[in-house]
């Protein structure tokens, strides 16, 4: 009841007529983001970061929340009538969404993936509501060691488990770590990599960074592939559903929020593979199995309804332990410092109506997304024929500006200008974003847990592991870090039967309820089953199937 | 000698391609199409697609016209590639497209039509939709 009362609390916070106007703004905006390929709600939120400083701090998470769910409708609509999804929990949508839309069901794809991205978003909020505060409670009882042991569980899962390349993957993550060492040390008062530039000393700021990264980085990086062939988007009118369509999406719908939302909510999750697993579980148990691949709905309706799951997933670690796993939420981690709040297990009882507040403006923001998406999705693909050029200026301008305004001090610019530099050659590269703003926003807060650990046990090193949740978790990093080479060991084992017993276990896994050691499974196996369809043989190496991934540049959206 | 067409999937581009058509019959020269876009935004209605341009080439075929398609896509305004393309294959003649404009809606928007038709060294011939 509790929870309830603060809920409608939240609700009556969330309503007033300013922040439903700001619920509005983050909605377009997100959905506006999430169109246009390149830029996501992570980059909208970092650019946003200095202006929403001047708002009232659930004012400004109210529009942030409306830029993250509406990243993730507006992805679906570039998928479907484009073939280019506009992020990376987009892709399976592509595929079956873009058949459908060939073949003059444009209309039916873009509603299922609308509503089904409602239904779902909708359900993963109230999970939110149900689970986080349980979360909260544990979390509360965690010691410095256990937390610090969670926080190295996210880090390298993320690191690992996603993406592409490992190696990449830590090369980004040391790059963040080491950015965010800059400064003063909070314990000794030593300097650390300043470089005896007294305007380091305080650190570098989130802000200036994320810009850097997302905004400056992809903006340089567009930039120096500018020209393409235009692509061909397939006309549409207003999204409507025949009967027909309602029957074959609800089942999808419910089933890709169960596998959305308790991968979101996991530390490395992702929004990715609960879209693939969706997607293989619809074309197993689809009356029309023949249809996929040739545009059958339920292969649109499973996934979309999926990543939006996903995305309330994500809320839960985020709010209720203070870990992000996605760009987006990481981003929004650094506002909540940003306005001086902790983040943490404790959030709810500090920041109680704020929390609150937000959660009732995800109810309120799916609704308003539905209402934006059905009626004007032919409005929004227009914006696809913006000139990029003005799109990256003003992106550029406002980058500049925000990053100026933060601390009015020139010399930001300059480490807008070389962060920028390096996001530039990190996409170059393939390396991906995610793990460096991770590092860079996770990475203090580490710091002081592993102090904190350390000072209680005297600088004794036993005491990184004397909660036993500890153990548990580092039980876990060990076996996704050696997850690779169990897996390599294991095919040489038995070369014919992997690939056959791989596609099984797609299916398996969820059933088996999804802990956290499952998670490597499902994403090894996950990334097989789109070269076994490609090539049949069962012969493709995990590095050729992971470059196959239809990836922009080898790295999700930001 | 040839005759440039700059050409755009819509009823002001086709009306062009017509024109051009017979206008090729009658002098029996070569037709150059040209559909281009700066390609600086994901989507762009004016540059044809695959399936466009095969009913385009069909047609000619069909027709006995000696003829060539290019879509250049190098950041250039459509107005420069296709008087290069002028200049390039000597063209006798170039047709345009034109839409229906008032004269404050031409003082607002720039215009392809109007940079060929100032910077040609050939005669222009401007055909406007359903005419």
């Amino acid at each position: 009841m509790d929870i309830l009362s603060s809920l409608m609390d939240g609700f009556a916070t969330a309503l007033t007529p300013m922040n439903l106007l700001y619920a509005l703004i983050g909605v377009l905006l997100g959905t506006a983001v999430g169109v246009l390929p390149g830029i996501g709600p992570a980059m909208t939120v970092a650019l946003l970061l200095p202006v929403a400083m001047v708002l009232e701090p659930t004012s400004a998470f109210i529009m942030f929340a409306g830029i993250y769910y509406g990243g993730m409708y507006g992805g679906s609509t570039t998928s479907i009538l484009l073939n280019t999804p506009g992020e990376s929990s987009s892709v399976i949508t592509a595929i079956e969404g873009n058949r459908m839309a060939k073949a003059g069901k444009a209309a039916q794809a873009l509603a299922t993936a609308a509503i089904g991205s409602f239904v779902a978003g909708t359900i993963g909020t109230a999970l939110l509501v149900v689970f986080t505060p349980i979360v909260v409670e544990f979390a509360v009882s965690l010691g410095s060691p256990s937390y610090f042991a969670i926080m190295v569980l996210a880090l390298l899962a993320v690191t690992a488990v996603l993406g592409a390349s490992r190696l990449r993957g830590f090369a980004s993550l040391g790059l963040g770590l080491a950015i965010g060492l800059v400064g003063i040390d909070s314990v000794s008062g030593q300097r650390r990599l300043t470089f005896g530039q007294p305007l380091l000393a305080d650190g570098l700021d989130i802000v200036v960074i994320a810009v850097a990264i997302f905004a400056v980085g992809e903006a340089l990086w567009v930039a120096a592939h500018l020209r393409r062939t235009p692509l061909q988007i397939i006309p549409v009118g207003r999204p409507w559903m025949g009967k027909q369509d309602w029957k074959r999406s609800w089942k999808p719908w419910l089933r890709g929020t169960a596998f959305g939302f308790p991968f979101g909510a996991l530390p490395a999750g992702g929004a990715e593979i609960p879209t693939f697993l969706s997607y293989v579980t619809e074309k197993r148990l689809s009356k029309h199995p023949e249809e996929f691949g040739k545009g059958a709905i339920e292969g649109v309706a499973g996934p979309e309804a999926a990543n939006n799951a996903a995305a309330a997933g994500t809320l839960t670690p985020m709010l209720a332990l203070g870990l992000p796993t996605n760009a987006t939420a990481a981003v929004m981690l650094a506002a909540f410092t940003q306005f001086g709040i902790q983040p943490g297990p404790l959030l709810f009882e500090n920041e109680g109506p704020l929390v609150w507040a937000l959660i009732a403006s995800l109810f309120i923001g799916n609704t308003l997304l539905l209402l934006v998406n059905l009626p004007l999705a032919p409005v929004w693909a227009k914006l696809l024929r913006l000139p990029r050029p003005y799109l990256y200026a003003g992106i550029l301008f406002f980058a500049t500006l925000g990053a100026y305004s933060v601390n009015l001090q020139a010399f930001d610019l300059v480490i807008l200008l070389v962060v920028g530099a390096l996001g530039f050659m990190m996409r170059r590269f393939g390396l991906p974003v995610l793990p460096l703003i991770l590092g860079l926003i996770l990475g203090p807060r580490i710091e002081k847990q592993l102090r904190q650990t350390l000072q209680l046990s005297a600088g004794d090193v036993s005491g990184l592991w004397s909660e036993p949740i500890a153990v548990v978790v580092y039980i876990i990093v060990a076996l996704v870090l050696a997850w690779p080479l169990l897996f390599k060991a294991w095919r040489r084992m038995r070369p014919r039967t992997a690939v056959a017993v791989g596609g099984g276990t797609v299916a398996a896994g969820p059933a088996a309820g999804g802990p956290t050691a499952e998670r490597p499974t499902a994403e090894r196996t996950t990334a097989v089953s789109p070269g076994q369809a490609a090539a049949a043989d069962g012969k493709t190496t995990d590095a050729n199937t992971a470059d196959a991934t239809p990836a922009n540049h080898g790295q999700e959206k930001s | 000698m040839s005759i440039i067409v700059g050409y755009v999937p819509t009823a002001e581009g086709t009306a062009a391609l017509d024109r051009a058509i017979s206008e090729a019959h009658k002098s029996q020269s070569r037709l150059v199409i040209i559909n281009s876009s700066r390609g600086d935004a994901i989507v762009d209605k004016r540059y044809a697609q695959a399936q466009d341009i095969n009913e385009v080439t069909e047609r000619l075929e069909k027709e006995g016209i000696d003829h060539l398609v290019l879509q250049p896509v190098r950041g250039n305004d459509v107005a420069s590639e296709v008087l290069e393309a002028a200049d390039k294959y000597r063209a006798e003649l170039i047709v345009i497209g034109l839409r229906k404009r008032t004269p404050v809606g031409k003082l607002i928007m720039g215009s392809t039509a109007q940079q060929i038709l100032l910077e040609a060294s050939c005669p222009v011939l401007a055909v406007k939709a359903g005419a």
